[in-house]
C-alpha cells in the first residue's frame, strides 16, 4: 500500500460520490457539480496510473498527465455548455427543473423563447 | 548554520499554522459574519506571512524568495478586497 | 510518518466532496466544490504532477467555481421550489448501488493494476532531445501528442459556438452577459486596476517557463482569462459583441497558427506537425503565444455565456 494506491482508492470513492450525486439529486445544477466530481475522480485515477509508471528520472509518466490536462480543459468547456443550457432553460420556461410540465417559479419573468 | 535555518523554518511555519488554527477557531466561534471576516483576514494573512518567512531560507535563490514574498502580497491584496466586499453585502443583508 | 499526510489529505478532500453532494443549499455546494478543486491540487502535487496541479487549481477550482457561482446566483429564484423537490427513496437506493458499483470497480482496477507498471517515460525521455524542451509534459503536449492539443482547441471553439447558439435570435451577435457596474472609486475597481498587469506578467511567465519547468499554455491562458473577467466584472471593460471581427480572429488565431505550422511540417518536413530539431523550440513558442490568446478569449467567453444585449448598446 503505497502513496499511489491510497490515492487510487480515494479516486474510486470520489467517482462513486459523483455518481451518487448525479443520480440522486434532482436539481440540474447539482447534477452538473456531481458530474464534475465524477470527472475529477476519473482524472485522479489517470494520475495514479501516471505515478505508478514513473521512470527515466521523471516523477510520473508524462503522457497520462498531458491527457489529464487536456481532459480538464474539455470538461470545463462541457460544464460551461451545460450551464448555458440550464440558464436558457430557466429563461425560456421560468423554472430550472427537469420535471416535465413544471409551474414557473413566482418571481421570474417570462422572456421570449 | 543549516541547523539554525531548519529550526527557523520549523518555528516560523508552526507559528503560522497556529495562527491559521486561531483564525479557524474564530470562524467557528464568532457570532456573525463581520466578526468572522475580521478573524479570518487578520489571522490567516499573518499565518501565511509567517509561513512564507519560514520558507524563505529554503527558497531557490533571490528570485525564489521574491516569488514567495509576492505570493504573500497578492494574497494580502485579494483577501483584503474580498473581505471588504463580503462585509458590505453582510451589512446590507443585516440591515435589510 | 509513512502515509499519514496522504491519508489526512484524502480524508479532508473526500469530506469536502461528500459535503458538496450532501449540502442543502446550492450556494454552499458550489463553494464546497471550489474548495474541493483547490485541495485536489495538493493531491496532484503529491502525485508528482505539478503541471496538472496548476491546471486543477486554475480551471477545476477557479474557473469552474466561478461559472457555477454565477449560475447559482442567477437560479436563486428557483431555489425554494427546487429545494422542496426531493427524490424518492427508491432513486436514492439505485443511486447508492450504482455508486458502490463504480467505486468497487475502480478500486479493484487500482488494486489489480499490473506490477511492474508499463510506462512510456523512457520513450519520452529518449525522444525529448528532439524537442529541446526540459519539461516532459510540455514536450508531450506540444510535440508528441500535438494532434490532441490541436483538436482540443477545436473542441473549445465548438463549445463557444454552442454557447453562442443559445442566444435568442434577435440577440445573435450581441454582447454576452449583463453590463457590470462597480463604484469606480471602490475597492473592487481598485483591485481590477491593480491586479491585471500583475496577472498578465504572471500568465506570460508561466508560459515562458513551461519549456523547462512546470507550467503550460492552458494554465497561462486561464490566468489571462481571469484577469479579463476581473476587468469586465468591475465594469472597467465591457464584453465585446460576439460579432466583432477582432474577437473572432482572436478565437481562431491559436488553432490557425497551429494548423499552419502543422501543414508546414507536412510540406517541409517528415509529417504533419513535425518540427525540425533546430527550430523546434522557436516553432513551439510561435504556436503557444497565439494559443494562449485564443485560450484566454475562449475561456472568458465560455464564462460570460450567450449574448444577452444587443450589439449596439
Amino acid at each position: 500500500m503505497n502513496t499511489a494506491t491510497v490515492f487510487g482508492l480515494a479516486a474510486a470513492v470520489a467517482a462513486g460520490l459523483g455518481t451518487y450525486g448525479l443520480i440522486a439529486n434532482p436539481q440540474p445544477l447539482r447534477k452538473i457539480i456531481a458530474f464534475n466530481l465524477l470527472g475529477s475522480g476519473v482524472f485522479l485515477f489517470f494520475g495514479v496510473v501516471a505515478r505508478r509508471s514513473a521512470g527515466a528520472g521523471f516523477g510520473g509518466d508524462p503522457v497520462p498527465q498531458a491527457l489529464v490536462i487536456t481532459g480538464m480543459v474539455v470538461a470545463f468547456s462541457a460544464t460551461a455548455l451545460a450551464v448555458a443550457l440550464l440558464l436558457r432553460l430557466f429563461q425560456a420556461s421560468g423554472s430550472a427543473t427537469l420535471r416535465p410540465n413544471a409551474p414557473a417559479s413566482t418571481d421570474s419573468g417570462r422572456s421570449e423563447a | 548554520m543549516r541547523v539554525a535555518l531548519d529550526l527557523w523554518t520549523i518555528v516560523a511555519v508552526s507559528a503560522g499554522a497556529f495562527f491559521f488554527l486561531a483564525g479557524t477557531v474564530g470562524l467557528l466561534r464568532f457570532p456573525d459574519a463581520l466578526t468572522r471576516l475580521h478573524a479570518l483576514t487578520k489571522a490567516d494573512n499573518l499565518g501565511l506571512g509567517l509561513a512564507v518567512l519560514g520558507l524563505l531560507p529554503r527558497a531557490a535563490g533571490l528570485l525564489g524568495a521574491l516569488k514567495l514574498v509576492s505570493i504573500w502580497l497578492l494574497v494580502l491584496l485579494a483577501s483584503a478586497t474580498v473581505s471588504q466586499l463580503i462585509a458590505r453585502v453582510a451589512r446590507r443583508e443585516d440591515s435589510a | 510518518m509513512g502515509l499519514g499526510f496522504e491519508v489526512g489529505l484524502i480524508v479532508l478532500v473526500l469530506g469536502v466532496g461528500a459535503w458538496t453532494i450532501a449540502a442543502r443549499e446550492t450556494f454552499a455546494a458550489v463553494i464546497g466544490f471550489a474548495t474541493y478543486g483547490l485541495l485536489l491540487a495538493l493531491v496532484w502535487v503529491r502525485l508528482s504532477a505539478p503541471d496538472v496541479a496548476l491546471t486543477e487549481a486554475a480551471i477545476g477550482g477557479g474557473l469552474t467555481g466561478t461559472l457555477l457561482l454565477g449560475a447559482a446566483a442567477r437560479l436563486r429564484a428557483t431555489e425554494p421550489a427546487d429545494a422542496a423537490e426531493r427524490s424518492g427513496a427508491a432513486l436514492h437506493m439505485v443511486a447508492g448501488v450504482l455508486a458502490a458499483t463504480v467505486t468497487g470497480g475502480l478500486a479493484a482496477a487500482v488494486l489489480f493494476l499490473p506490477d511492474p507498471a508499463p510506462t512510456l517515460a523512457p520513450a519520452v525521455a529518449a525522444n525529448a532531445p528532439a524537442t529541446t524542451l526540459g519539461n516532459p509534459v510540455t514536450s508531450v503536449l506540444m510535440a508528441f501528442r500535438a494532434m490532441d492539443t490541436l483538436l482540443e482547441k477545436v473542441v473549445l471553439l465548438l463549445a463557444t459556438v454552442g454557447v453562442w447558439s443559445l442566444a435568442p435570435d434577435r440577440l445573435w451577435g450581441g454582447r454576452p452577459g449583463p453590463r457590470h457596474q462597480a463604484n469606480p472609486d471602490g475597492v473592487f475597481a481598485f483591485l481590477a486596476r491593480l491586479l491585471p498587469p500583475v496577472g498578465i506578467v504572471v500568465g506570460i511567465y508561466i508560459l515562458w517557463v513551461s519549456a523547462d519547468d512546470p507550467g503550460g499554455a492552458f494554465q497561462s491562458g486561464t490566468i489571462l482569462a481571469a484577469m479579463w473577467m476581473l476587468a469586465m466584472m468591475a465594469g472597467l471593460a465591457d464584453a465585446p459583441p460576439v460579432s466583432r471581427r477582432s474577437l473572432r480572429f482572436a478565437l481562431i488565431a491559436g488553432p490557425l497558427i497551429f494548423l499552419l505550422v502543422g501543414l508546414g511540417g507536412l510540406w517541409l518536413g517528415d509529417a504533419f506537425l513535425s518540427y525540425p530539431v533546430a527550430y523546434a523550440k522557436a516553432l513551439i513558442l510561435a504556436i503557444e503565444f497565439p494559443m494562449i490568446l485564443t485560450i484566454a478569449v475562449t475561456l472568458g467567453l465560455l464564462l460570460a455565456g450567450p449574448p444577452e444585449r444587443e450589439p449596439g448598446r
